[in-house]
């Protein structure tokens, strides 16, 4: 009876998703941190133009490019850029991915606001996630250990945060929560609690303190609410946010993306929490046709 | 006459199809882990995969795949559940065959059996917003997503399986022993624990291991309630990551046939060798025991 009802699933499955190919269904997968911007903008979007359809799914920066190599969307999300790796198993899969960025984030470190640390240099956040320091006292704090709430390993923000702050592995004894919230959650609620999210993430969130982060000792601290900051880089853990497609940027896909781009788009979001894309990313995003 | 004997003639052929259908389908499960199971080890040594603890498919500097802790994080959780279960099943089946009257009986075992039904992402968020805070605040931790939650996330969802075969089990003991037993002069209590329970103790057993095979293969529950970090589990209070978990969470972000992908098909081998060898013990032990009654 269960495995009957498995295997029915399982071509249900199959049917939607060959009929979500063929028809003028725009499928978007991918990372959990704009999965709320995306569905937003396509909301949007969506009630200006009627006979627009788009569903936007999370499940992780991996999944959403694997989801794009794979052929299992058409839009794949990332918070992080595609690697080496991943480009090759799409050439091999005959694709030749273009990206565009559509937002930018300042990527947070999140405290429980009962704790006295309130800066951190991104040396130290690195060797407390390696596992290397394990206890407040040693970063100015109280005395107690500290708890790591990571993300899984399909996350984009994960491997994100791994090449540019950590630049080893992470502590085998991170605890790695499904998505963004959970993390907000859990440090909520842990005083000994450190973790990483997106900015959109903790823009009004009680009970947290958003550590401002300084490239290293002695130079100055910024937040990742600070615009300006974000902007111009002194924020060190900013990163931009893109949305991966299989081939050339076109049809239905490309007129959702310039409306992404739009002032319109950028304005939603900013109202989601993120920041615009700068002149730089907007250079990037012409070579591929917007 | 002769209409009839091709109506049953036909009806025994479509239910022969349908019990082959199911075996076949079992047989190609089977086949389909081993083929994707066995290009994983032309990157990757089998000794490795059995004696190191390190699961890292995404490394930041080299892929390890160790598959230890992830057994040990199981075999936790899964005799965890078992703790709590098995007293708590067997006592729930002596009770309901033994000591509750008719009418008890007719409304408690049904809604046992109703727990079977609540879908694993219901239970796992039960996990989440009520059995982790309870269980940070009574152990003094920050966090309540540990092995010990989905232990007892397990043991709920093992339940109705042991309460409801056991029950079946103690009702099977034939009535002649009961009356020997009290005759001799023994009481009720003496009668059940003594008599009845030993007497049904293959089908108690058998019970108790289809209920193990559940609790093995829960995936949702324990994704959910455990807070997944690959570590080698230290105590009851650390965070785990199941042989289960971590394929949910892996395979969908595996780009197809890498080196990675296979790992997790081997994975899901061992964990359908796991649950078949336990779905066949208990099969063996039931049978065992409906013979020795008769």
């Amino acid at each position: 009876m269960k495995m009957m009802s498995k295997i029915a699933l399982a071509v249900t499955g199959l049917v939607f998703c060959a009929s979500a190919v063929s028809a003028e269904m725009i499928q978007i997968k991918g990372s959990d941190t704009i999965v709320n911007l995306v569905q937003k903008l396509a909301e949007v979007y969506m009630q200006q133009n009627p006979e627009a359809k788009i569903s936007v799914t999370g499940g992780g920066s991996g999944t959403g490019i694997a989801g794009m190599i794979n052929k299992k969307c058409d839009i794949g999300n990332a918070s992080r850029a595609i690697s080496a790796k991943e480009i090759e198993l799409a050439s091999a899969a005959g694709l030749n991915p273009s990206r565009v960025v559509i937002a930018i984030d300042g990527l947070s470190v999140i405290v429980n606001d009962g704790n006295a640390v309130t800066k951190l240099t991104v040396e130290q956040i690195g060797a407390i996630f390696r596992g290397k320091i394990t206890n407040w006292s040693e970063v100015g704090g109280s005395n107690m250990p500290i708890t790591l709430y990571g993300r899984q390993s399909n996350s984009g923000t994960y491997g994100f945060f791994r090449e540019m702050v950590l630049k080893g592995e992470y502590s085998p004894k991170m605890r790695s929560m499904n998505g963004n919230a959970q993390i907000v959650e859990s440090v909520k609620a842990d005083p000994t609690g450190i973790g990483y999210v997106g900015v959109g993430y903790v823009r009004d969130a009680a009970g947290l303190t958003v550590l401002e982060v300084a490239f290293k000792d002695g130079m100055p601290y910024a937040s990742p609410l600070d615009e300006k900051a974000v902007e111009s880089g002194d924020y060190p853990i900013a990163r931009p946010l893109y949305q991966y497609v299989g081939g050339t940027v076109s049809g239905a896909v490309k007129e959702f993306m310039q409306f992404e781009t739009s002032p319109e788009g950028q304005k939603i979001v900013q109202t989601e929490g993120f920041f615009p894309i700068t002149d730089e990313y907007r250079n990037l995003n012409a070579r591929v046709g917007l | 006459m002769n209409k009839r004997r091709l109506k049953e003639k036909l009806i025994e052929w479509l239910f022969f199809v349908n019990g082959m259908i199911a075996v076949l389908v079992l047989v190609g499960i089977f086949i389909l882990l081993v083929r994707n199971a066995f290009p994983g080890f032309k990157e990757v040594s089998f000794w490795e995969f059995l004696t190191t603890s390190r699961w890292n498919p995404d490394a930041y500097d080299k892929e390890t795949y160790g598959f230890l802790a992830m057994l040990a994080s199981t075999g936790m959780t899964t005799i965890g559940s078992l703790l709590i279960a098995v007293p708590l099943g067997v006592g729930t089946a002596a009770y309901l065959s033994d000591v509750a009257s008719h009418r008890v009986r007719e409304i408690a075992k049904p809604l046992i059996e109703i727990l079977a039904g609540i879908p694993s992402v219901v239970i796992g968020f039960l996990g989440i917003v009520l059995v982790g805070p309870v269980l940070a605040k009574l152990t003094g931790t920050y966090n309540g997503l540990n092995a010990i939650n989905g232990s007892i996330l397990l043991a709920v969802m093992a339940l109705p399986t042991i309460v409801s075969l056991s029950e079946d089990a103690l009702n099977s003991v034939p009535r002649s022993y009961e009356e020997a037993s009290l005759a001799l002069g023994a009481n009720k209590w003496q009668t059940v624990i003594k008599v009845k329970i030993p007497a049904a103790a293959s089908g108690i057993i058998a019970a108790c291991m289809l209920g193990m095979g559940r609790a093995i293969g829960e995936t949702m529950t324990v994704l959910m309630a455990t807070g997944n970090a690959p570590d080698f589990p230290q105590n009851l209070l650390s965070s785990v990551k199941t042989m289960t978990a971590t394929i949910a969470i892996e395979l969908g972000e595996t780009a197809y046939f890498s080196t990675h992908f296979y790992m997790l098909f081997t994975v899901g081998l061992v964990l359908f060798i796991i649950t078949f060898f336990i779905n066949l013990i208990s099969d063996i032990i039931f049978h065992k025991h409906m013979k020795m009654l008769k």
